[in-house]
């Protein structure tokens, strides 16, 4: 499970960010913005060569001693970065892919939300169970 | 290959398949080096097994002497020794030898082949011609010899023999032999490859699948699997051969994997040992033997097992070309060692690993760096950088575990720690000892001192940063920077650090991550506290004051730090400026009143809603906002009015340029600002200076420089707030301010009220904000959007307008004065005075109340005003009344209906009149005549007369009629009543307007009460009766006196009428009629009937005709000539002949001419007689023998029709002829002049007409089979 999701603007501002060990918060800040730089890496090789379909799964992004950090990109540019222990070997692609799709729809609901200004935090209560669902449950 | 000289040659990367050569053993000699050469040549298709693709190689052999030795015992799985094929040479040619030695020798060979089941053997003939010609008596066929061996060994396996002709011979059998041999030896070897590696394949999984018994071995498993990676390393098939190696990686952590999950293997515990060298990986040999004997021997650590695996991996990456795949697999590697070896709970000595992973990364680095020229590894930073901010990263943890990172140096505890770690390290591997720049060179310097190991940590740092950018991995660039910054930092140099920070933090900020921010900028503070830069660390504490990520302890604290600073009593020191925005937000200005506009010297308040960031209450000495002011020009030329004023008058809701406040404070500010700024909108109005008409109107934007910018999407966005440094504020001196002292700004929402400054009209803007703490001031440099507030000066204006629209003449209406007096104060004793007017009396009223009303409409005051009239003026004292205010108060007035004695005499009030008549005319949206009302009013502050005007709309509309009938003469006036109220006439009466009462007009109207509604007329007649002569000129007054029927009868009003009636006797009577044809009683239509005309002069010539247009005739008798027309409108009548003609009448009474006209009726029923006209024809005197133009009417001898248009312009002509004398009868003859004769119409009553509307029975012919009915 995720020590660390987090929703990204189009214009790479955090849009929601949770991680689990709360006094570690500002490590992950840190990681998921490094991250952006892979993310925008692996968008733009992509866009050279026109009329492959991008697969919004980006998959490992990179690699660190305790963490692995992986990306997903939404059509509208928008990112999902999930972070999670390297020490959890349990972890395997397809179970990455379902909870980046999980978090996809999640946040397609919270987009329908007539309410929600697109561009502010996500303050749902809806996505933020669907998060804490994937998250390591914090003992 | 260093260790060549230890071990078997097998080891070397040059291995070959084994292939053993028995029999004769100087003939292979003499064929080596060409069969060693061909073998090779041509690549061979390699059918697998288990549905692994076909594969094209191309084979080598290593061509050994037959050993009996060589050939593997039973349990021995070696393969790399293990001989492929065995071959028996033999060039024998004869019977005799073949039976004698070599049949024996190769049935030994052949035996001891098949005692250790080798199955794969071949036998070679050579023949040579040579030896044929040696040999010529016992020579056999070369077939028989191959045959007998055939036989003797081969059964059913003819293919195990091969001849080889002439060898060394260039020829192209000796070719064709040659080839055939190398097609069978290569066919022969790939057969052998696939059964026994698929022997040995089938055994290994065997081996793998008894994982789970009790004994078994990773390591056993692992040599025999290796085994085979390098059969498939010695054939080329590297890809394979990785595959074997991948296998084992992933077994062995899989068993680290279930280890974790609680399910232990015997055999890992020999991994779970100590860590105690960490010596780090070794790339530069191909096979590292000295841990693959601690493998075989099964005491290798985890490390030296991982450390194996990859450098045979990295071998073969490196073989296959794939370098990049290394650093990549590298990364993982030593990331998943770290994990794996903290699985394990392996115990490690304190850094070990970081030295393991410090070196392995600059081996990775430099195997690569070997094997890959410079231009590519620039071109492929991407998969080394990896590898270089994880080996600084490693070195900076092993710095501060040693103590070389402090500034003070390393303790004598950190000298042991780094004692043990580099005796971890062991000996520098033979192969680096002599370069220069081995990484292990490289740590022992690092960690030697102080100074090396800042030299070397900047050196990687820097690199790897470089790198970044070059890749433009920026944020990771920048992260780098930030922890090169702590370095700077621990080792007590804030400057250098502090161009790192800053680096790092714009880029949080201009992406909105507010908890690095936070985190950098409370770096940043550490920094400039240190470098003693005041200002930029106020500056920066503010923005952490105020920061919601901090706790409120740490808020607190750099709060204090400001407000010690600010409370340090440095007279001499310049004040610190610092922008408010961190400190306080501006979030709402209110106008009181509302509409932001006063009157000069008005009271305005400025009420100021500031949202203060900081965690304690603040006491602010002074906040001072200046105001920029504008004289107002006075005219309103392009000036936008009223600047928008949007929902709320007089609000203006600042927007969050918030930066660090609440936790995602900054998010939304950069979501807020990377959002497009909203679009500003303003009317706009040009009005004429001169009558403040509008010319032209539109809409401007003003904030077209925001919105206009280009959107660089690495432009930070525009928050000057989050500023990495505080922009430059300054307060503009000399500006007008609003000053309030002593203010406390609590932490939230704080009111502060200003009261604006009025003094001046004109126009203030609100420019900057400033709060003065002590020594600091907060400057907000912009207030935007602009905020402005109006003060006007405005002259004292009258204006009076109808209390009730339309004002109605000849009525008591009520008008109101409007008195704005501006800035003038009415003072007691102030009047205005009236010029009285004759037509627009002021009516006296008993009471007359003023009321007062300050600027915003509340009734102030009322009094009673006194009004004194004198002959010429009236006088109205107004009340005391203070500047911009306004004052109001109702008159009773009334215009007199002009009588229509003023105008020239006429018989219509409005037509053609009025044009010349500026005081009334008609007005386009009422039928009412109006009337302008000018009053002329001396006010006390002007010196000038105001002028005013008032207009009034005439009730009614009067007309008169002369009617006649043969000599009586009836007068009929028609009153009708235009406007919308209902009157009562009454005392209706008609007057001579000379009093010579030669005239009685006898009243024939019976009711002495009319009601007049309205929109309705009523008619009066009366008879004209004269005793000795009718006047030919009657001028008289209509009089009726009128009141509005809902009111009661005194109060009506007089209401005159006069007008003038002129040539009032009837001077001829026509007379016609019509005769049937002759013999008939009745006119039939189609038939020419007689109508005959005449014409009787009835008075005596009165003198002005005589004079104007008789003449006398030669026997003395004045004549004068009459032209008669007979027309028909309806074309009823067809005129047959002349139809119409001159006429000389004797001026004397009773004088009758008659005429026979020839008319046809076109239809039958009761025809109108047509028409027939009498006018005055007026000869000219100069040319009297003048032809008559020809379209001119005179004669018309033609048989015609008239139509309609000729009958048109003789009715126009008509008309005009009634409106005045001298008018013409035709234009056309005006024109031309008075030279020509002209025709003049007579005044109405003067032709009377008796046959005037009569009919005639008109009967149909008698053979008309349709009859026309023609309604008109």
């Amino acid at each position: 499970m995720a020590v660390c999701i987090a929703v990204i603007a189009k214009e790479n501002y955090p849009l929601y960010i949770r991680s689990v060990p709360t006094q570690n918060e500002l490590k992950f800040h840190y990681t998921v913005h490094t991250s952006l730089d892979v993310v925008e890496e692996k968008i733009s090789a992509v866009g050279k060569s026109i009329g492959d379909q991008r697969e919004l799964y980006l998959g490992l992004l990179y690699p660190t001693e305790d963490y692995k950090v992986y990306g997903y990109v939404t059509n509208s540019k928008v990112k999902f970065v999930i972070v999670v222990d390297s020490s959890n070997t349990s972890l395997r692609d397809n179970e990455i892919r379902s909870m980046f799709r999980k978090l996809h729809n999640s946040f397609t609901d919270v987009m329908c939300n007539p309410f929600h200004n697109p561009g502010d935090p996500i303050q749902s209560k809806a996505f933020d169970g669907i998060v804490s669902g994937m998250m390591v449950q914090s003992s | 290959m260093e260790c060549q000289e230890e071990k078997p040659i097998i080891y070397t990367m040059e291995n070959k398949p084994i292939v053993t050569c028995a029999g004769d053993q100087a003939l292979f000699t003499s064929l080596y080096t060409s069969l060693a050469q061909q073998l090779p040549r041509e690549p061979m298709e390699w059918r697998r097994t288990y549905g692994r693709a076909p594969k094209m190689i191309h084979l080598e052999a290593n061509f050994v002497q037959f050993k009996e030795e060589l050939l593997p015992k039973e349990g021995n799985k070696a393969l790399l020794t293990f001989p492929f094929l065995h071959i028996y040479w033999t060039d024998c040619c004869d019977t005799e030898s073949y039976k004698s030695s070599v049949k024996e020798d190769m049935t030994r060979w052949q035996n001891s082949l098949r005692t250790h089941s080798s199955p794969d053997w071949v036998i070679i003939v050579v023949e040579t011609n040579d030896t044929k010609k040696k040999n010529k008596p016992n020579i056999l066929p070369r077939s028989s010899i191959v045959d007998k061996i055939r036989s003797d060994f081969c059964n059913k396996q003819n293919d195990r023999c091969v001849v080889l002709s002439d060898p060394l011979k260039d020829s192209s059998r000796s070719q064709e032999s040659w080839n055939s041999l190398l097609l069978k030896l290569r066919t022969l070897l790939l057969m052998s490859f696939t059964k026994n590696l698929g022997r040995f394949e089938d055994d290994m999984r065997t081996l793998r699948e008894k994982r789970t018994q009790p004994g078994w071995s990773f390591c056993e498993y692992f040599m025999v699997q290796e085994e085979l990676a390098f059969v498939f390393e010695m054939l080329q098939q590297f890809e394979d051969a990785l595959v074997q190696y991948d296998e084992l990686d992933a077994l062995f952590t899989q068993y680290v994997l279930n280890f974790g999950a609680g399910d232990t293997a015997n055999w890992l515990g020999s991994f779970c040992a100590a860590v105690r060298s960490w010596s780090g990986l070794l790339l530069r040999r191909p096979i590292d033997m000295e841990k693959r004997d601690g493998i075989q021997r099964g005491e290798a650590s985890l490390l030296d097992l991982r450390s194996y695996l990859f450098s045979r991996q990295c071998t073969l990456l490196i073989f296959l070309q794939r370098p990049w795949e290394v650093t990549q697999r590298a990364l993982e590697l030593l990331h998943n060692c770290v994990q794996e070896l903290r699985l394990l709970e392996v115990s490690v000595v304190e850094g070990a690993l970081d030295c393991w992973v410090f070196l392995s990364c600059l081996e990775v680095l430099h195997r690569i760096e070997g094997c890959c020229d410079q231009a590519q590894l620039a071109a492929n930073c991407s998969h080394t950088v990896g590898l270089w901010a994880y080996a600084t990263d490693k070195l900076k943890s092993l710095g501060e575990l040693c103590g070389l990172v402090s500034e003070s140096g390393p303790t004598s505890e950190d000298l042991n720690r780094t004692v043990d770690l580099l005796a971890g390290l062991g000996d520098e591997r033979p192969e680096t000892v002599n370069s220069l720049q081995s990484p292990y060179k490289k740590l022992k310097e690092a960690l030697s001192s102080v100074e090396a190991f800042e030299r070397h940590y900047l050196e990687l740092s820097h690199a790897a940063m470089e790198m970044y950018r070059a890749i433009g991995r920026l944020r990771s660039a920048r992260l780098v920077g930030k922890s090169l910054a702590e370095f700077y930092m621990r080792k007590g140099d804030p400057e250098r650090a502090e161009k790192f920070l800053q680096e790092a933090l714009k880029s949080y900020v201009s992406e909105g991550w507010s908890l690095p921010v936070t985190h950098t900028r409370r770096q940043i503070a550490e920094c400039q506290k240190l470098l003693g830069r005041t200002e930029e660390y106020l500056q920066t504490s503010a923005l952490l004051a105020g920061d919601g990520n901090l706790s409120t302890e740490e808020r607190k604290h750099f709060c204090q730090e400001i407000l010690s600073f600010s409370a340090r009593s440095g007279e001499q020191s310049p004040k610190v400026t610092l922008s408010m925005s961190v400190f306080t937000q501006l979030t709402r200005l209110q106008f009181r009143p509302a509409t932001a506009s006063v009157h000069s010297g008005a009271v305005l308040q400025v009420e100021l809603t500031l949202r203060c960031l900081m965690p304690v209450a603040v006491r602010i000495q002074q906040l001072v906002a200046s105001v920029h002011f504008d004289v107002d020009q006075g005219g309103t030329l392009g000036r936008p009015k009223g600047a928008k004023r949007p929902a709320k008058p007089g609000t203006i809701e600042f927007r969050p340029g918030g930066s660090s406040a609440g936790p995602h404070g900054s998010a939304h500010s950069a979501a807020s600002s990377l959002a497009c700024p909203v679009l500003e909108l303003d009317e706009i109005q040009d009005r004429s200076p001169t009558d403040n008409s509008l010319n032209s109107t539109g809409v401007v934007c003003k904030n077209t420089h925001l919105l206009m910018r280009r959107h660089d999407s690495g432009s930070p966005p525009p928050d000057t707030t989050n500023c990495v440094s505080p922009p430059a504020v300054a307060m503009k001196e000399g500006a007008q301010v609003l000053r309030v002292q002593d203010v406390t700004l609590e932490p939230g929402n704080n009111s502060i009220t200003f009261t604006a400054p009025s003094a001046q009209p004109g126009t203030y803007t609100l420019r900057q904000l400033c709060a003065t703490v002590g020594q600091v001031q907060f400057v907000l440099p912009h207030i935007y959007p602009s905020v402005r507030y109006d003060v006007y000066s405005q002259e004292p204006q009258l204006t009076v307008e109808p209390l009730s629209e339309p004002l109605l003449a000849g009525l008591p209406q009520t008008v109101k004065f409007t008195l704005l007096t501006g800035h003038y104060s009415v003072k007691k004793g102030d009047a205005l005075q009236l010029s009285n007017s004759d037509s627009m009396p002021l009516l006296p009223s008993s009471c007359c109340t003023a009321h007062i009303r300050s600027p915003a409409h509340d009734p102030v005051g009322e009094s009673v005003l006194s009004i004194q009239s004198s002959e010429k003026v009236t006088s109205i004292s107004l009340p005391a009344t203070p500047p911009y205010h306004t004052l109001e108060f109702q008159l009773e007035v009334l215009c007199v209906i002009p009588s229509g004695a003023e105008r020239p005499a006429s018989e219509r009030l409005t037509n053609g009149e009025v044009r010349h008549r500026p005081r009334s005319y008609s007005h386009p949206d009422t039928p009412m005549t109006a009337i302008d009302q000018r009053m002329s009013i001396d006010c006390p502050w002007s010196i000038y007369s105001t002028l005013l005007a008032l207009t009034f709309y005439i009730p009614f509309k009067t007309r008169h009629t002369l009617l006649s009938a043969g000599n009586r003469k009836y007068i009929q006036v028609c009153v009708q009543n235009v406007s919308d109220v209902n009157f009562t006439l009454s005392e209706v009466k008609l007057t001579e307007k000379q009093q010579e009462t030669t005239l009685e007009l006898q009243s024939l109207n019976t009711k002495n009460h009319q009601l007049l509604c309205s929109k309705h007329s009523v008619f009066c007649l009366w008879e004209v009766r004269w005793k000795d002569d009718l006047p030919s000129c009657l001028q008289c007054v209509f009089s009726a006196s009128f009141s509005p029927s809902e009111r009661n009868v005194s109060g009506s009003k007089a209401f005159h009428y006069q007008f003038q009636l002129e040539r009032v006797t009837t001077l001829y009577s026509v007379r016609a009629d019509i005769l049937p044809p002759a013999g008939e009683q009745h006119c039939r239509s189609g038939f020419l009937c007689g109508l005959e005309v005449c014409i009787t002069r009835l008075s005596e010539p009165v003198d002005g005709e005589l004079a104007e247009d008789s003449k006398t005739d030669a026997d003395g008798l004045r004549t004068t000539k009459l032209m008669y027309e007979v027309a028909d409108s309806s074309s009823n009548w067809a005129v047959c002949g002349k139809s119409s003609g001159m006429v000389s009448m004797p001026l004397t009474a009773n004088a009758t001419h008659r005429l026979q006209i020839e008319v046809m009726p076109l239809f039958a029923g009761h025809l109108p007689f047509p028409k027939i006209k009498v006018l005055k024809y007026l000869p000219h005197t100069a040319a009297v023998a003048i032809q008559p133009d020809p379209d001119s009417c005179v004669e018309n001898d033609s048989l015609s029709l008239l139509d309609k248009t000729l009958d048109e312009q003789a009715d126009t002509a008509s008309i005009r002829s009634r409106g005045s004398v001298h008018s013409v009868g035709s234009g056309e003859q005006q024109q031309r002049g008075v030279a020509m004769p002209r025709l003049e119409p007579f005044s109405p009553g003067q032709v009377f007409n008796h046959s005037h509307a009569r009919q005639v029975l008109v009967l149909p012919a008698a053979d008309d089979h349709i009859m026309e009915v023609n309604a008109t």
